[in-house]
Order: C-alpha cells, then structure tokens, then sequence
C-alpha cells in the first residue's frame, strides 16, 4: 500500500518531535516524493546519520511501501 | 549468523576490498535500471573515476544483503576504500559542494573531471 505525504510527515515527527518537514509528491504515485527535514537534533552528525534518523522514524517502510525519497536533511 | 549470511558478507567484503570504488546499483553502468542508480552512475562518470559496480538486480541474497551490510534501506549504495559513502543523495550534494572530489584525492583515487 502506497504511502501520503501525511503518513510519512507524521511517522517522521513521531521520531524526530521538533522536524519541520516539506514534502513533494513527485509523481502522484504515493511512492516517489522528495522530503526536506530540518530539526536541531541534525546537529553535528554526518549527512549519513541524518538520512539514517530520517529513514529509521519510518519504521522499515523505506525501500518497501516507500519506494523513493529524495531526501534533503539540515539542522536549521 | 547462518551460512547464508556470513558468503554475502564474505563476498561484499571481498568486493569493498579489492576494488577503491564500488558502486552498488541497480542494472549495469551502461543499461542503469532505476533512476537514482542512472544519477550515480553519471556523477561517477563525470568525476572520470574508475569505479566497478555490482547489479544487485542479479543476485537477491546481495540486494538484500548490502542493505544490512551499511544499514541502509537503499539501493545505489557508493563505497570508497571499504567506507560507505551514501546513496544517490548524498553522492549528489557531495557531488554539488565539491566534497566527493576531495575525498577522492583525499583517499589517492586518480579522477579526471570533465
């Protein structure tokens, strides 16, 4: 079952509580957006273990129900 | 671990070690099979960079394998000298700021940009 962007705003912000999160549904499929999230807990971690945080606050759907994410992480 | 496991690990290992650059893709450098996979591949070709790639599309135990491998629920997966790099959007905005060419020097792989 494909995703919206609400599910994949809600499962990040229950995760990362402070991420203000802006999301594209690239082809109105509910499996190709692209995301950008800013949150303060981004804060001195490498790019790698920012789109980790990103992609653990979805529970395993990365890759699965959620085909693609073009993902964009900042701390401000 | 079971068998299974620890061949796959074996065998991406032994690709991560024997080759500076590998690119975990999905299709081959000439017939790229997914978009963000195509995308790398272009960044890489850009840079002149010798790089080997595998198709994780012909062998399952591998697509799934390398995933656990770096943790990382995504396919293309980039690695330079056995250190994980990232997917297609971190090799993009490496590839935008200029960091990726310098962690290639960095690390002696010859590059020839064009």
């Amino acid at each position: 079952m494909a995703m919206t962007k609400d599910n994949i705003e809600e499962l990040i912000k229950q995760s990362i509580p402070d991420a203000k999160v802006t999301i594209e549904d690239l082809r109105g499929d509910g499996d190709h957006y692209s995301a950008i999230v800013v949150s303060k807990s981004f804060d001195g971690k490498s790019m790698i273990q920012q789109h980790k945080m990103v992609y653990e606050s979805l529970k395993g759907k990365m890759g699965n129900e959620l085909h693609a994410l073009e993902l964009k992480t900042k701390s401000e | 671990m079971n068998e299974n496991i620890l061949d796959v690990t074996e065998s991406i290992n032994n690709e991560i070690k024997t080759n500076s650059v590998v690119l975990y893709m999905k299709g081959s450098v000439a017939f790229p099979m997914c978009g963000f996979s195509a995308a790398t591949v272009q960044i890489l070709t850009s840079l002149g960079v010798k790089f080997s790639s595998v198709n994780v599309l012909d062998n399952e135990k591998i697509r799934e394998g390398i995933k656990k491998f770096s943790n990382w629920p995504t396919i293309p997966q980039l690695y330079v000298k056995e250190e994980f790099i990232g997917g297609c959007d971190i090799v993009k905005e490496m590839y935008e700021s200029g960091e990726l060419l310098e962690l290639l020097k960095s690390k002696g792989i010859e590059v020839n940009p064009s």
